[in-house]
């Protein structure tokens, strides 16, 4: 359990934040730059020091301003992984990944070298120097070199927020296997959503230093009245499904959730039972009143309107229940006066088969 | 190119005065350094002046400082030479300790760029990797501003070979004790007849300094790649 609650003011921006994470997991500090989340980041670290605030992780008091209390960060044991990197550029490889290891208090549990080498496919790098690695390369040893180092909170921020997609693709999975291994508690500052959808099992919603909603991830990404989330051109609701079946003929995979089932385009190497959590874009989802038929798209659903809210100019958001599974549908101003939309009716959601986002095993 | 045993003796002698200044100020002058890139109090601007007057100030008003300081009757030098019999006017380590007063100053100024230029957010790292304020000091800024270290030690060897201001008027000018190359160049050029010798130690002298800078750029380079840079 992290408890956290911080205030601080820059020239031109006052932080003031407070937040909890309940035990393992991650839990993604969202929101767009400069919004804060990285001075809490540090703030938690300990390498800031708010005016005010209080930081408590597991029962410890880290940081009680109020009480004088502000444990030095080398005593936190709270892991760092920096944006930059931030490797040992006269170490080798290895002894920038032994460099916590060797400092870890004795007994402190956690995975051994070979392990976290096996894990993050450190073997062949080893014997290098950092300055020789690639973006991807050095952000995986500063993985590896932070949770050598036998943390009780892992703090990562922004860790792929320097690297280009290619690199991106190739360090997300290594991410996803640490968090699954690591059984620690992490905090994720990000901006990019898919990072969020494909990591995170909590959000902090941030904007202007201020806390705009905390909670379960696919409880925040269906709510359709923050805008910080749903303006967003990628914005819409996570659903958890389970693989029902792999139509190797037709090329599809049929996905149960609660309240219905979706057919989307083939997904190789899921067996059924499998369990992965889609993103379905708002603006992918289109509504009928009717049930259409001749129709290319596989996935008409039965579904209420429950609420209509504006998103900008010219567009609202509807939110759909389908069975106790919330949907948002991005349609114009002009098809909710066309079809004479009101929260309440019952109406059809429409869904391309190929309309997915991978967003990762939940 | 032969050199005649005086000569030699003042080859060997501003080597071993050289040698000896860089001895004594390189640890002040990396914690001065210290002190000056990372401290903030106030007075930092007065003691980043003082540190850098043997730069300005003409070298033989240092040697006169130097000689109200630490001569026999001076406030330093009285209680060292009564208490510990220890005089350092006239002698060889009082020819290096005026050459390192004047390249003092090159020193702090080479370990203070290579301390500026010195990544924070590495020691910050190494904080959070659980190194404690000495830990992170000798494993991570220390061989990061070696380079910056080594490249004022040697610059200040090379100049302190030459050093004559300060050396001639609080060391004096003694064949064997403090008559180092620039000195004798200087004694040389004095007495009748010295042409060729002036010449020759100052051929010497040059290849010294040159061979000094050369020798810090290859040291600076091995370093920079033992460091991991390009």
């Amino acid at each position: 359990m992290l408890e956290v609650a911080l205030r601080h003011r820059f020239s031109g921006f006052a932080l003031d934040a407070a937040f909890d994470s309940p035990g393992v997991g991650v839990t993604a500090l969202f929101g767009p730059s400069g919004c804060g989340k990285s001075t809490i980041l540090a703030a938690v670290a300990g390498l800031l020091r708010p005016e005010a605030g209080r930081v408590v992780l597991g029962g410890e008091m880290l940081l009680d301003t109020a009480r004088g209390v502000a444990v030095a960060p080398e005593r936190r044991r709270c892991g760092v992984v920096f944006q930059d990197a931030r490797l040992f550029p006269h170490l080798t490889v290895e002894n920038n990944l032994r460099y916590g290891l060797r400092r870890a208090p004795r007994g402190a549990a956690g995975p051994g070298f070979g392990e976290v080498v096996e894990l993050l496919g450190l073997g062949a790098l080893l014997g290098r120097r950092p300055l020789g690695l690639s973006g991807g390369e050095r952000q995986r040893v500063a993985l590896g070199r932070a949770l050598l180092a036998r943390p009780r909170l892992l703090l990562m921020d922004e860790p792929l927020a320097a690297l280009d997609a290619a690199r991106r693709g190739e360090v997300l999975p290594f991410l996803a296997r640490l968090r699954d291994a690591a059984g620690l508690p992490i905090l994720y500052v990000t901006h990019a959503l898919d990072e969020v959808d494909a990591l995170a099992d909590r959000l902090v919603l941030l904007e202007a230093g201020r806390v705009l909603a905390a909670g379960p991830l696919e409880a925040l990404a269906a709510r359709a009245d923050l805008p910080a989330l749903a303006r967003r051109r990628d914005a819409g609701a996570l659903i958890a499904c389970t693989v029902v079946e792999q139509d190797g003929v037709r090329g599809l995979t049929r996905l149960g959730f609660e309240g219905g089932e979706l057919v989307v385009a083939q997904r190789p190497g899921l067996s059924v039972g499998a369990r992965l959590r889609l993103r379905l874009r708002a603006r992918d989802v289109a509504v009928a009143l009717e049930a259409p038929r001749s129709l290319s798209m596989h996935n008409i659903l039965g579904a209420r309107l429950e609420a209509i809210v504006p998103a900008g100019e010219a567009e609202v958001m509807l939110r759909l229940r389908i069975g106790p599974t919330a949907v948002l549908a991005r349609v114009t101003r002009d098809s909710v006066g066309r079809l004479g939309l009101a929260p309440g009716m019952a109406v059809f959601a429409l869904v391309k088969s190929i309309a997915f986002d991978h967003a990762g095993a939940a | 190119m032969v050199l005649s045993p005086e000569e030699w003796e003042a080859v060997r002698l501003s080597l071993a005065v050289a040698g000896r200044s860089v001895l004594v100020s390189l640890l002040p002058a990396v914690l001065v350094a210290w002190v000056l890139a990372r401290g903030h109090f106030p007075g930092r601007m007065l003691l980043d002046a003082l540190v850098h007057l043997p730069l300005v100030v003409p070298p033989v008003v240092v040697g006169w400082g130097l000689l109200m300081l630490f001569g026999v009757r001076g406030p330093i030098g009285g209680p060292l030479n009564d208490w510990f019999g220890v005089r350092l006017v006239f002698t060889t380590e009082g020819a290096a300790l005026a050459t390192a007063v004047m390249s003092f100053p090159l020193i702090v100024r080479s370990v203070r760029l290579g301390l500026e230029g010195l990544d924070p957010g590495l020691e910050a790292a190494a904080r959070t990797l659980g190194a404690g304020p000495a830990d992170r000091f000798l494993t991570v800024t220390l061989p990061l501003m070696s380079p910056g270290i080594l490249a004022g030690a040697v610059t200040a060897f090379a100049a302190g070979l030459g050093e004559f201001g300060a050396v001639i008027t609080f060391a004096s000018n003694i064949p064997g004790e403090t008559q180092t190359l620039p000195l004798a160049i200087y004694s040389a050029t004095q007495s009748p007849g010295g042409e060729a010798m002036a010449a020759r130690l100052a051929l010497v002298s040059f290849s010294l300094a040159l061979a000094g800078l050369l020798l810090a750029e290859l040291l600076g380079r091995r370093l920079g790649r033992w460091l991991g840079r390009p």
